[in-house]
């Protein structure tokens, strides 16, 4: 069938690096994002901080595609962004938007897209994988916030990413639900995906970042490996920020 | 003129012996309407849907043009449909008028608008929860829109609903295209028009017992599924 894509004819198309190049974005008179420049390795969990209202969701839609950027481009493997590159991406929002069907069936729909050869099985693989194995025919809708999550992660991880984005997924969950979708977010990257997390939590970045991106005024002020950005940021706003102060 | 007593006691009796005129005027008016329901929906689903989803020229004035559609009086669209199957009109040849065929096409063309309208609205409205998913997804157009009437399906029987109950109460239309003749094309509602007129309220009050009953279990039935479905989250 023409629509579903053979994952098979897919592997060829190189994803990362990731670039963002004088990427800027515009709406009326704001600037959202402003000449950004970025290399994303595939090698490392980028964990993408900075105050609200900083453009960290509006930085992700521009690198998913989800959002046209003003000027500048995105480079994947130093081409330019195309539906043959968002195929391999995925993002995960910090609302998950489910479908008005069973867990089961939220799952059903990305991986009848994308038609892997053992739908049933795979669908449970991914449901073990975040703990709704129990819950596959319950309505996906009345599942408690941090079960949607879960759900939402596992219908990402039905589309194979190479690359995926996380926008503050974890906001709104109890301890156990945040540690199994970091536990997940760890796995994924260990078998080659390149992960992209927004976070507030710097205990959140503190364990799952290698390198970190500070953003502030829709600007990238730091890119840093997350050890030094822990200890010692460059940048005042990313002090104050980490210290808990309001950031102008 | 009979007296009201005598009237709703012939009333009584018609519907409890199963009248064969009687069961003969509903059987003709479900039928109708059951099947121009169907046809309305078959086409209006699609049509609601690309007018939320479409984005192709003129897709503004498609959906002015059904919202327009939607007010059409039942005479205006009875005398639309006479003028095309009258032996002048371009589907003169198939001697549709004064039959089940043209009630149908009568009552199908009205509810049609009504069904794409409340459809175009329903869809548009779920597919700002999923837009986002989608995009991200790249789920191609067909699949978004067979997804979007899926999970708008208790809604949409919402609106089919409400399209049969449209169809089956109306009269102006199906007495220009129907004629109202016995054995043929007489209807509950033209029926009702009829006997009143000659005051036979016996008849007419029955068939008016069954087109109330009829709005009851549509009511019963749509409040049932609803429940289930908001139990579920589903709508
Ligand atoms: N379509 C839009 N039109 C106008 N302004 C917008 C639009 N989308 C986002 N913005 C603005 O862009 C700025 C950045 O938004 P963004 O959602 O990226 O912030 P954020 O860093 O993700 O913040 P948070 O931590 O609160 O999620 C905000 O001030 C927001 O109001
Ligand atoms: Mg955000």
């Amino acid at each position: 069938m023409s629509e579903r894509i053979a994952l098979s004819a897919l592997e060829d198309t190189p994803s990362l690096p990731l670039q963002a190049c004088e990427l800027s974005y515009v709406v009326g008179e704001r600037t959202l994002i402003n000449a950004v420049d970025l290399t994303l390795l595939p090698e490392v969990i980028t964990v993408l901080m900075g105050p609200n209202g900083a453009g960290k969701s509006v930085l992700l839609q521009l690198l998913h595609g989800l959002r046209v950027p003003t000027r500048g481009q995105v480079l994947c493997a130093g081409q330019p962004l195309t539906t043959a590159h968002r195929l391999r991406q995925a993002m995960l929002f910090q609302q998950p938007v489910l479908l008005r069907r069973s867990v089961a069936a939220n799952l059903d729909f990305v991986l009848k897209l994308r038609a892997p050869e053992d739908r049933h099985a795979e669908r449970n693989r991914l449901l073990g994988d975040v703990g709704l194995l129990d819950k596959a025919r319950q309505p996906a809708r009345r599942l408690s916030g941090g079960e949607q999550q879960r759900l939402a992660l596992a219908r990402v991880l039905a589309v194979r990413p190479r690359v995926l984005f996380l926008d503050e997924p974890t906001a709104n969950l109890d301890p156990a639900s945040t540690a199994l979708i970091e536990n997940v977010v760890r796995r994924v990257h260990q078998a080659g995906t390149k992960v992209v997390f927004v976070s507030h939590d710097a205990a959140q970045g503190q364990r799952l970042a290698d390198e970190v991106i500070f953003m502030n005024h829709g600007e990238v002020l730091e890119q840093t490996a997350a050890v030094h950005f822990f200890d010692a940021p460059t940048t005042r706003s990313a002090r104050d920020y980490l210290a808990g102060k309001l950031v102008f | 003129m009979q007296d009201f007593g005598d009237a709703f006691a012939l009333a009584g009796q018609l519907l409890v012996s199963f009248d064969p005129d009687l069961r003969e005027i509903v059987g003709l008016s479900l039928r109708v309407s059951v099947t121009s329901v169907l046809i309305a929906c078959l086409l209006g689903f699609p049509l609601g849907a690309l007018i939320a989803v479409g984005r192709f020229p003129g897709r503004g004035l498609l959906h002015v043009f059904v919202s327009a559609m939607m007010g059409l009086p039942p005479v205006v669209v009875g005398l639309m449909v006479y003028l095309m199957l009258s032996n002048a009109g371009p589907l003169g040849s198939l001697q549709w008028l004064y039959s089940p065929a043209a009630m149908m096409i009568a009552q199908t063309v009205l509810i049609t608008p009504i069904i794409a309208a409340l459809t175009a609205q329903v869809v548009a409205d779920l597919n700002r929860e999923y837009h986002a998913l989608f995009q991200s997804l790249c789920v191609p157009a067909h699949r978004r829109v067979a997804a979007l009437l899926w999970d708008a399906r208790f809604s949409l029987l919402t609106v089919a609903l409400a399209g049969f109950g449209r169809a089956v109460a109306e009269v102006g239309a199906v007495m220009i295209v129907g004629g109202n003749i016995a054995n043929l094309t007489r209807v509950m509602t033209t029926a009702i028009a009829l006997e009143t007129a000659k005051g036979e309220l016996g008849l007419a009050l029955a068939l008016g017992m069954v087109l109330m009953l009829i709005a009851f279990a549509i009511n019963a039935v749509l409040m049932v599924t609803r429940a289930r479905a908001v139990e579920r989250a589903y709508v």
